[in-house]
């Protein structure tokens, strides 16, 4: 029943540069906090960062790091309040999204942009049937009567592989097993060939052998309808299969955006570096792990500086004081790194260390 | 120990005073060299389904675990990984004697611990501990951090005498690398790594020799995942610790364990040491397993093959017969469906000097070249 299959082909993934327009999606300077009992919590702190048609953008953080924060706040879904937009714009197709009308944010949501959740049990509605839920999708956007969006619904399921769709369109979500559930809330975000796609964490609930299968499905649909894909995770394996161009967060910035195959093999910023070699590695068999020492910040006290600088190795009194920008990365001799960029003081230091 | 002059109802269960005694001067006796230190053979647990409410009739059952085998040496770690429903969590239960089995035994220094019950047993799980999932669920959010890690001397009270319990707890707490002064904290104030922490010094305040750890690591971030395994491969030095390593990371499970076992649908599919079975799989679903995992290396991901598994995991309810990985297997055979292969080393290895010569149960055990966690 199984098959062997090589993962994807050069061609197929190289989508990124051939196009010459403007990317699909841009976020500047994006500022989130929210305002709670104890103080302002500042979530999201200047994240910049672009997504084009066919690219697949991985941002990578731990818990807090402020990358789901960003996403709702792209998608129009965060609370507010206690959320806040404080500054910023995310521009799609070049008209800012902030400034527009709830009726039209409402006509991007869904139809050009869409979003997969973490996890589908509870993302999905227990008490309506998935064709029922797949179908919404037709009749508020497209004004579909039930039928035809009953019809839709299972052509989604068949299309997401989900064996026997005509018998399971009446089925409610816990029906179906997880990888199932995932594929549904794949089908949901595809139903009307949006633009752009926000995974945020899709397989982190799934089984290895089930993310395989989830992940190879979600490369196949993005290939065939150029999509833009940002992928939300802190799984550094995830990552290296996917993604195009790759954003590291941490407390609430971007500390280092470079191109997948650069960012593995040569880390520019000391989080990216420590997060890579904490990860357990062959060669490192029955030695001890290295580990960031400390702990994430707490988002109401962010350190002063830079906002790594109590957890890094090469901190300084500079690191202490003044916040660091994102430092385009060069080689020594000057030589541009395209797409790469560094917000640490040292980013030198660390990238030939 | 002082004898207890007044046996509670729950000793009645144990049997003689003696049997008692001899259990307990079994327990306090070092594991000989080369004894395995905790055997299970042939443990199987069926969950009944029934139907009905008032004359309930047994309809089948879910064989969460059927028929596995396995034995943990003292100061080793013994990873088991599988998908989830393949039992993994069920055998911990089972040895934690928190379930009983419905067939099989566990052999703990030589005594079968699923017969034992009242203060036999009590003398057993002093020597067997264990660690938790979720940190944010483990422990009891009402209770200070020195209640939670000295609960255990209100249980066992002879380990630690009433006045000596709060340097005993920050004793503990120094040792797991969390300040003494903590000690009358309450669980939220702390990280979810810093709870981990909690949660082991808990699992070792009885000077256990075992502990069952049940996917210690993985609802923790990666930076902290990496503290907590270094933790727990100090502890293992200082006190000769056995693990046994559940989880379902496969290289965290590779970099911590000596010997890993392999389940699917409540079998033990292979078993080898960590060389054996990441290097040289024989298994087609290990293959599967390793070859599903993404390698944190970006460089050549093009060119890697990868077996992607069709369907999902069968219902334990209803298990395929013969081989039960045969419906999602591409070598399987018709033999595959009669036959239910052993797990034992394979015919063609037998007598060959390889790595791949480890137990295996597949009819059509061989190599194959897979890409490594």
């Amino acid at each position: 029943m199984s098959m062997l299959t090589k993962t994807g082909d050069a061609s197929s993934r190289g989508g990124a540069g051939e196009s010459s327009t403007a990317p699909l999606l841009e976020v500047r300077d994006l500022h989130v906090e929210f305002h709670t009992r104890d103080g302002v919590a500042k979530a999201v702190n200047g994240v910049t960062y672009d997504v084009s048609a066919g690219e697949t953008l991985a941002v990578l953080g731990e818990s807090g790091s402020g990358k789901s924060v960003t996403a709702q706040a792209i998608m129009g879904i965060l609370d507010m309040p206690p959320g806040k937009i404080s500054q910023g714009e995310i521009l799609f197709r070049g008209r800012d999204m902030l400034r527009m009308s709830g009726e039209e944010r409402r006509k991007i949501r869904g139809q050009k942009i869409a979003m997969i959740f973490q996890d589908a049990l509870s993302a999905l509605n227990p008490v309506l049937s998935v064709g029922y839920q797949l179908g919404e999708m037709f009749r508020v956007h497209q004004g579909a009567s039930r039928k035809e969006a009953k019809a839709k619904a299972i052509e989604l399921m068949d299309r997401v592989r989900i064996p026997a769709a005509r018998q399971r369109v009446g089925d409610f979500p816990h029906q179906f097993s997880g990888g199932m559930r995932q594929r549904i809330m794949i089908a949901m975000a595809l139903a009307l060939e949006p633009d752009l796609i926000i995974a945020d964490e899709p397989t982190t609930a799934l089984d290895v052998t089930v993310q395989a299968q989830v992940m190879e499905l979600l490369a196949e649909l993005q290939n065939e309808y150029q999509m833009g894909l940002i992928l939300i995770t802190h799984d550094l394996g995830v990552v290296a299969d996917v993604a195009d161009k790759i954003a590291v967060m941490y407390a609430g910035r971007i500390v280092e955006t470079a191109p997948v195959q650069d960012i593995y093999r040569r880390p520019a910023h000391p989080y990216t570096k420590g997060l890579l070699e904490s990860i357990p590695r062959l060669d490192r068999k029955g030695q001890e792990l290295y580990a960031i020492k400390g702990l994430p910040p707490n988002l109401l006290h962010i350190p002063p500086g830079c906002a790594f600088n109590p957890r890094c190795p090469r901190a300084q009194d500079v690191c202490r004081a003044d916040v660091p920008p994102l430092h385009p990365v060069t080689e020594q001799d000057g030589t541009e790194l395209p797409g790469r960029g560094s917000a640490c003081h040292f980013w030198k230091e660390t990238l030939d260390a | 120990m002082p004898e207890n002059p007044q046996p509670t109802a729950a000793d009645s269960g144990a049997g003689a005073p003696d049997d008692v005694a001899r259990v307990e001067a079994v327990m306090a006796e070092p594991v000989s060299r080369g004894e395995p230190i905790l055997s299970v053979r042939n443990l199987v647990k069926h969950f009944p389904l029934t139907q009905g409410i008032v004359f309930r009739r047994q309809v089948g059952a879910v064989r969460a675990v059927d028929g596995v085998s396995f034995d943990l040496h003292q100061g080793e770690t013994l990873g088991i990984v599988g998908e989830s429903g393949c039992g993994k969590s069920t055998v911990a239960k089972l040895l934690m004697n928190l379930e009983r089995p419905t067939a099989g035994e566990v052999l703990y220094k030589g005594e079968d611990i699923t017969r034992l019950s009242g203060r036999a047993l009590k003398a057993v799980r002093r020597n067997i501990q264990m660690v938790f999932q979720d940190p944010y669920t483990s422990l009891n959010p009402r209770m200070t951090v020195g209640d939670i890690i000295g609960e255990p001397f209100d249980i066992h009270p002879d380990v630690a005498p009433r006045g000596d319990r709060r340097r005993k707890v920050q004793e503990l707490l120094d040792v797991v690398g969390l300040n003494p002064e903590y000690i009358n904290r309450y669980p939220h104030q702390f990280s979810g790594g810093q709870r981990q922490r909690i949660g082991i010094a808990r699992g070792l305040a009885l000077n256990p020799e075992i502990i069952i750890c049940d996917e210690p690591v993985s609802a923790l971030d990666v930076s902290v995942q990496a503290q907590v395994i270094n933790l727990m491969e100090k502890l293992q030095d200082e006190f000769n610790l056995s693990y046994m390593f559940i989880a379902h990371d496969l290289s965290v499970v590779r970099h911590i364990s000596d010997r890993v076992a392999v389940m699917y649908l409540g079998k033990v599919v292979e078993v080898g040491t960590d060389q054996e079975i990441y290097e040289h799989p024989t298994h087609p679903y290990t293959q599967a397993l390793l070859s599903a995992v993404p390698v944190p290396d970006p460089s050549g991901r093009d060119q890697r093959e990868r077996i992607v598994l069709t369907g999902d995991v069968p219902s334990p309810a209803n298990p395929p017969s013969g081989c039960r990985f045969r419906t999602r297997c591409w070598k399987a055979e018709e033999r595959c469906a009669a036959e239910i292969p052993l797990l034992a080393v394979p015919e063609r290895f037998k007598d060959s000097d390889t790595p791949a010569a480890h137990e295996s149960a597949c009819h059509f055990a061989e190599e194959k070249d897979v890409v490594h966690a």
